[in-house]
């Protein structure tokens, strides 16, 4: 299935595929993501979901294929027709666009919760203190944690902590976002405001979102599309009510009941 | 027997000697943070022969002792054209020594930041230095500071190996005060109680600074 957009897409996966040795976590994957798209990526674990988001977010190299961001080539470069291995520089000039949330948080715990979303901006957008500062302030606001500018990460709860990540990877401004399975670790107490959060910022909608989650009502809700991946590829995608409604394919139509049966 | 008036002469001898000691002390130790961080950034360098070089310049520096290296440095290199001051053959000599301990420490340090530090470091597309300086060394130096304090005190108390090399630090003034006027007992015991007492105030700073680092 494919969604026409008139815009050209943010993100565009050509045949990526991923191995560990023999292991194959991705099997020539064709993905386009067009500005502003939401996406929610689901499947059973060990599918390649949180795969597909680390090798755009370049912290796992592709086995083979492309993957553009706003038509630059991410991880080759072409030199004279031939496309050859990005270096380290390519990658800074590209990786910009592209934020990310954990499921572990990874703040950094020797910084407040102030310079964990300023030290960024400062540092790598080069905006001076005073700036960064009021960016900084306004992320934490929008994420309900500016009072908390002085406190350290070990003083926040899980879910404090996951709205700090998001307000500083919000702050860098990226075009697209990356959301890996940002609620698995949290108690379920906690899951709802981060959500919250997230869908505010969805609603907003400038920056395109891929979701990876277990968080089917979330999914549903806030995604333009829904991509099921099983055993390394994407086995359907639609809209939310395609894919939960009149899910198509046998193994998503397993895993939905799976879930359903909790 | 021991003669308090023969002490108190000998100790301003012994002071100003004890002044060379500190500051070699803190010349070498500075030598080897700097040469312990870069042998560790080497051995962990993507580039094979880097890697390997540090690697190879560990085991070598760890597997030899001390005293061979300074007679290498002062009384060897200038066979070949290179000569040292005592005090600069010291200070290299006991910095390189121990900067091969410290890329030790400094790499149980970095081995034990935590995977996600590096992810978010990049997935906030920090270069490679700001990266090193501003997320991962804060985080990989912290822990270690207890064990860094320990091995600066563990160079004091060898900087008596220095003597060798000709230069006047404590032990040599005491054995040159010994040798001039026969009484070695007074000479030699200040020197004891003197490196006793500037150990135990080192671990004592390097303990309140450990709760200090703690706290934050």
């Amino acid at each position: 299935m494919h969604f026409a957009s008139k815009e050209s897409p943010v993100v565009r996966y050509r045949k990526v595929s991923k191995s560990f040795g023999d292991l194959t976590i991705l099997k020539e994957i064709d993905l386009d993501i067009a500005p502003g798209e939401k996406i929610a990526v689901i499947g059973p674990s060990g599918s390649g979901k949180t795969t597909l988001a680390r090798l755009l977010m370049t912290l796992e190299e592709p086995s083979s294929g492309t993957i553009e961001v706003d038509g630059e080539h991410l991880w080759h470069k072409n030199v004279n027709g031939n496309l050859v291995r990005a270096d380290e520089k390519h990658l800074l000039s590209i990786r910009g666009k592209i934020g990310m949330v954990f499921q572990h948080f990874n703040l950094f715990p020797h910084m407040s919760i102030l310079r964990n979303v300023t030290e960024a901006p400062i540092h790598v957008l080069g905006l001076d203190k005073e700036e960064a500062v009021e960016r900084a302030i306004t992320m934490l606001k929008k994420v309900g944690l500016a009072n908390k500018l002085d406190h350290y990460p070990a003083q926040l709860s899980g879910g404090q902590k996951q709205r700090v990540a998001i307000a500083r990877a919000l702050v860098m401004r990226p075009k697209v976002m990356l959301f890996d399975e940002v609620t698995s670790a949290l108690d379920p107490e906690l899951v709802g405001e981060v959500l919250e959060v997230i869908r505010e910022i969805a609603d907003e909608g400038e920056m395109a979102m891929l979701l990876i989650t277990h968080e089917m009502d979330f999914a549903r809700d806030v995604a333009d599309r829904i991509i099921f991946t099983d055993g390394g590829k994407i086995v359907e995608q639609g809209t939310p009510e395609q894919i939960f409604y009149k899910p198509e394919s046998s193994r998503l139509q397993t895993f939905l009941s799976r879930f359903r049966a909790g | 027997m021991w003669s308090w008036s023969f002490t108190w002469s000998t100790l301003p001898y012994i002071l100003d000697a004890m002044k060379m000691t500190i500051l070699a002390t803190i010349v070498g130790f500075a030598v080897a943070l700097v040469g312990g961080m870069i042998l560790a950034m080497g051995r962990r360098s993507k580039n094979r022969v880097i890697s390997l070089i540090a690697t190879a310049v560990i085991e070598f520096v760890r597997s030899t002792p001390l005293l061979v290296q300074l007679y290498f440095l002062f009384y060897g290199l200038p066979a070949i054209g290179i000569s040292f001051s005592p005090f600069t053959a010291g200070v290299v000599g006991l910095g390189i020594h121990y900067s091969a301990y410290l890329a030790e420490v400094y790499r149980s340090g970095i081995d034990a930041v935590p995977h996600g530090q590096w992810e978010a470091a990049k997935a906030l597309n920090f270069s490679k230095g700001k990266m090193w300086w501003r997320i991962i060394l804060p985080q990989a130096i912290r822990p270690v500071v207890p064990v860094l304090g320990n091995y600066l005190i563990v160079m004091f108390k060898e900087t008596p190996v220095l003597s060798a090399i000709t230069l006047v630090e404590m032990l040599m003034a005491a054995k040159m005060i010994g040798a001039e006027s026969f009484r070695y007992l007074e000479a030699f015991t200040l020197v004891g109680v003197l490196f006793l007492i500037l150990s135990y105030a080192s671990s004592l700073l390097i303990r309140k600074l450990e709760l200090k680092w703690n706290r934050t």
